[in-house]
């Protein structure tokens, strides 16, 4: 059972590494719009677009 | 495409030939024009034809040039400091509303195709708000560039600033985000260490285990109390403050005790730890409150994007030249050109002969409106067809979408009645439940010490009045958005509620049940010539007058052939047409000229006759009546199967009112009022028991309308501000005010649900925690399923009621089909 010692520590540093991420992703507005996103995975296009200029830096 | 050709782009019919056509996916397409054509061959060539399968509807035709100096404006630094930031790494990053998105296929498209140009770092569009983030390199593509290739793609951009209210609402959005991440992570760790707890007590753990699980258990909770649990703490602090002791205090004051009492027991290593209680308590209430801010702050965008909707550049025309300007710049008196499929940027009058302009995100009706010159126009009305020109009247704050959203923003700061109400009881309801958990602590202690805390806890925690301080304001806001979006504004917000009493509706006649201009009832033949040819006489004769009832007769093509006209004032006119001397004009008057007596005069006529005659003949009669409003009908049925008895109160004579009342099937009528009697009338109905709806134009009628219960305006167009009714119509008729009736039911209905609620639920939940039959943590759970519920709840409110008006930018992907 002392494995628990060790375990759930861990537990809270995997807990503490997704709270920073939450809070990196609300303040960097990834939450203000939560709408488009569900609807794009929706659309997304089989076909590739003809090679171009690559897409965002 | 066989037949019936449309274009395969903007889905205009094409009558004839197909001027265009191009292969797309393998077939071929027609297409109505060369613009339209450029922009499905720049799609085609970018591989983007998906969005033809998704998108919802037709797209805009508007191919404006990329080259024009309109979007080269918008390089200079003094236009792009409104919404244009600066980042770290030399990037811009622009603010845009897109107009003609209509659904995600368009951002898809938008994204997808700038995506590829070279210097655009991130382009991001929201097909609900229309809102787009662009970024680019400015050290390799020009603002003006790009803003010019989105508008080839058929999307007019338009610079985004942000009002104090939509960055207010995108700060407390992203200050309650966080908050409700570490409740929600932090519930879920205390959840599993409590079952360990007490999987561990019932197992007769190893006692370094249990304190090791209590300890953690400790770690993760102080986070969740003091910083998700802010609010609650200073809520309550200022609620104390104030005297007005709100939800927030009982709220505060349970999960203050159930972590401190926790702290204690942890440290001391006996009895018993709350913290996963103290912890779903502030996930919760965390949640509740979440659900109710975005509820507000949707209603908030809504004014927000009436404003945002406006261009900030113009084409100003001086001395017939075109030049770009800022609309700030614009003053009283210029003249503006307004290309097709843009905005008006300004409130003015128009200069053009006529145009047509979508007036939907004013009134809610989505029917084109044709406006001849003079007419008024007003800002945010898109122009649908051909170049318009427009002679400024007021500029920004003076517009009238200005105004409609100050009076929303006031509208929204008064509180309704029932909310003061509620809270009101809530002051008295929180003082009830902290002395009842005194007295249920004081009692418990005689009788099991041991037990007196964790019933205490459960008392505080299970009462908290949150459903009725909570569900009550959130239902009114939204409600109130719901109306907007329909055309109706709400100038207070208690207004809701009395609308959905409403026993008796008055309404003035000129101009709310009937149109101004007066039209031709009946046309009499005296003479057995076709009434047609007899109308045409008359309305060359009418062309030449100045009288009101003339307005009644169609205007002529050509008044050339009228000659020798003499006026002779309240009696008519005389003249000759094709060599012909007739008279036109009351009945004595033209028989002055026909001879004889001619028909009996129908004395009790109701409606106003003109007559016509040539020598020794009396040729025809003409009935003028005031034209009821088209769906002045229907609006009156509906309003009384809802239980609602119109009155018509007019200062008109008896005749007109009474063809008025038959028309419209109403019994009660009564004509020849003052505007005293007139208020008279409404205080004798309210003295009877009844709440009294008063509709009018708004602007003759105030006292009246000051005096009724509740007083609905037709918005006319003139300035808001001076209208004294307590609910506008935006529209040009009466089409939604069995529609704001229903919805002020509706909510009103929700209202009463929720308090019903939350009355019945702690009527049954009190009992059970003060005889401690109800665990704390059950307690919380019941409690915040509860306020969740009636949020929820109000929360269906923002359904626009019996949208007869397409959404504008309804995302409906399952209606999507690709056209022709």
């Amino acid at each position: 059972m002392n494995i628990i010692y060790f375990l759930i520590p861990l537990g809270l540093v995997v807990l503490g590494a997704a709270v920073v991420a939450f809070f990196w992703a609300a303040r960097s507005g990834q939450f203000d719009d939560l709408e488009t996103p569900a609807w794009r995975i929706l659309l997304d296009d089989d076909r590739k677009p003809p090679p171009g200029p690559d897409k965002s830096a | 495409m066989n037949g019936t050709a449309s274009c395969f782009h903007c889905g205009t019919a094409i009558n004839g030939a197909i001027p265009h056509e191009l292969q797309i996916d393998g077939r071929p397409v027609a297409l109505c024009s060369a613009s339209c054509a450029e922009i499905t061959t720049r799609i085609r060539d970018k591989g983007l034809t998906g969005f033809y399968r998704y998108r919802t509807g037709a797209s805009a035709s508007a191919g404006s040039d990329t080259t024009s100096g309109r979007w080269a404006s918008y390089d200079r630094d003094a236009l792009q400091r409104e919404f244009v930031s600066h980042h770290d790494d030399g990037s811009r990053e622009a603010q845009l509303l897109l107009q003609g998105v209509r659904c995600a296929a368009c951002s898809w498209l938008i994204e997808r195709a700038m995506a590829a140009v070279p210097g655009v770092r991130e382009i991001a569009v929201d097909p609900l708000t229309t809102r787009t983030r662009l970024r680019w390199n400015p050290g390799v593509t020009r603002l003006g560039d790009l803003l010019g290739q989105i508008a080839a793609l058929g999307y007019e951009p338009y610079p985004y600033t942000e009002d104090e209210a939509g960055r207010a609402a995108i700060m407390e959005r992203r200050a309650a985000l966080p908050r409700l991440i570490v409740a929600g992570l932090g519930m879920s760790e205390t959840m599993g260490y409590a079952v360990a707890l007490y999987a561990g007590a019932l197992h007769d753990a190893d006692p370094g285990i249990h304190q090791f699980l209590r300890l953690v258990s400790l770690l993760v909770a102080t986070p969740v109390v003091f910083y998700a649990g802010a609010p609650f703490f200073s809520g309550a602090v200022r609620g104390l403050r104030l005297g007005r002791p709100g939800m927030d205090v009982p709220v505060a004051l349970a999960i203050a005790a159930a972590y401190i009492a926790s702290v204690w027991n942890t440290f001391k290593g006996s009895g018993e730890v709350y913290f996963d209680s103290a912890v779903m308590f502030v996930f919760f209430l965390s949640c509740a409150r979440f659900l109710e801010m975005s509820g507000r702050h949707r209603a908030l965008s809504l004014t927000g994007a009436l404003a945002r909707h406006l261009p900030r550049v113009a084409t100003r025309l001086r001395d017939g030249r075109p030049e770009i300007v800022g609309v700030v710049e614009l003053e009283s008196g210029d003249l503006v050109l307004v290309p097709p499929g843009q905005s008006i940027p300004v409130d003015g009058r128009l200069d053009s002969t006529s145009a047509t302009f979508d007036e939907s995100l004013l009134t809610g009706e989505s029917r084109p409106m044709r406006k001849t010159a003079g007419d008024p126009v007003v800002a945010g009305s898109i122009n649908l067809l051909g170049a318009a020109t427009v002679r400024v009247e007021r500029v920004g704050t003076g517009t009238m979408l200005a105004q409609i959203g100050r009076l929303m923003a006031v509208a929204r700061e008064e509180r309704p009645r029932l909310v003061e109400i509620t809270d009101r009881v809530a002051v008295w309801f929180v003082s009830g439940v902290l002395l009842l958990a005194a007295a249920t602590g004081a009692a418990w202690w005689q009788l099991d010490p041991g037990r007196a805390f964790d019933i205490v806890l459960a008392v505080l925690v299970v009462t908290c009045p949150c459903a009725l301080a909570l569900a009550t304001p959130a239902a009114f806001t939204v409600g109130m958005s719901a109306l907007a979006r329909r055309g109706v504004l709400l100038r207070r917000a208690g207004a809701l509620e009395t609308l959905s009493q409403v026993s008796d509706m008055v309404f003035d006649k000129t101009g709310t049940l009937t149109e101004h201009s007066a039209g031709i009832h009946r046309i009499e033949s005296l003479s057995g010539r076709d009434p047609g040819q007899l109308l045409e006489l008359a309305a060359l004769l009418e062309s030449r007058s100045e009288h009101p009832l003339a307005r009644a007769f169609p205007s002529p093509a050509t008044a050339a052939r009228v000659t020798d006209i003499v006026a002779v004032p309240g009696q008519g006119l005389e003249g000759c047409v094709d060599g012909q001397r007739l008279r036109i004009g009351t009945r004595a008057f033209v028989l002055g000229l026909a001879g004889g007596s001619g028909a009996a005069e129908d004395a009790a006529s109701a409606a106003q006759s003109v007559y016509l005659g040539r020598e020794s003949l009396l040729m025809a009669r003409f009935e003028i009546a005031e034209r009821v409003r088209v769906e002045a009908p229907v609006v009156l049925a509906a309003l009384e199967s809802a239980g609602i008895t119109p009155i018509i109160a007019s200062g008109d004579q008896a005749g007109p009112v009474r063809v008025a009342a038959d028309r419209l099937g109403i019994a009660r009528w009564h004509a020849g009022l003052s505007p005293a009697d007139k208020l008279e009338l409404v205080r004798g109905l309210q003295h009877g028991d009844r709440i009294v709806g008063m509709v009018g134009d708004g602007i003759n009628d105030s006292p009246v309308l000051a005096g009724a219960d509740v007083s609905i305006a037709i918005g006319t167009g003139t300035s808001l501000a001076q209208h004294a009714a307590d609910c506008i119509l935006m529209g040009p008729d009466l089409g939604a005010l069995p529609a704001a009736v229903a919805h002020s039911r509706r909510t009103m209905h929700i209202v009463r649900q929720n308090l019903w609620w939350a009355a019945t639920y702690n009527l049954v939940a009190v009992p059970l925690a003060v005889t401690g039959l109800l665990a704390p943590w059950v307690a919380a759970l019941g409690m915040s399923a509860s306020s969740l519920l009636v949020t929820f709840n109000a929360l269906r409110l923002g359904r626009v009621p019996q949208a007869v008006t397409d959404e504008p930018r309804g995302v409906a992907l399952d209606k999507g089909e690709a056209l022709p």
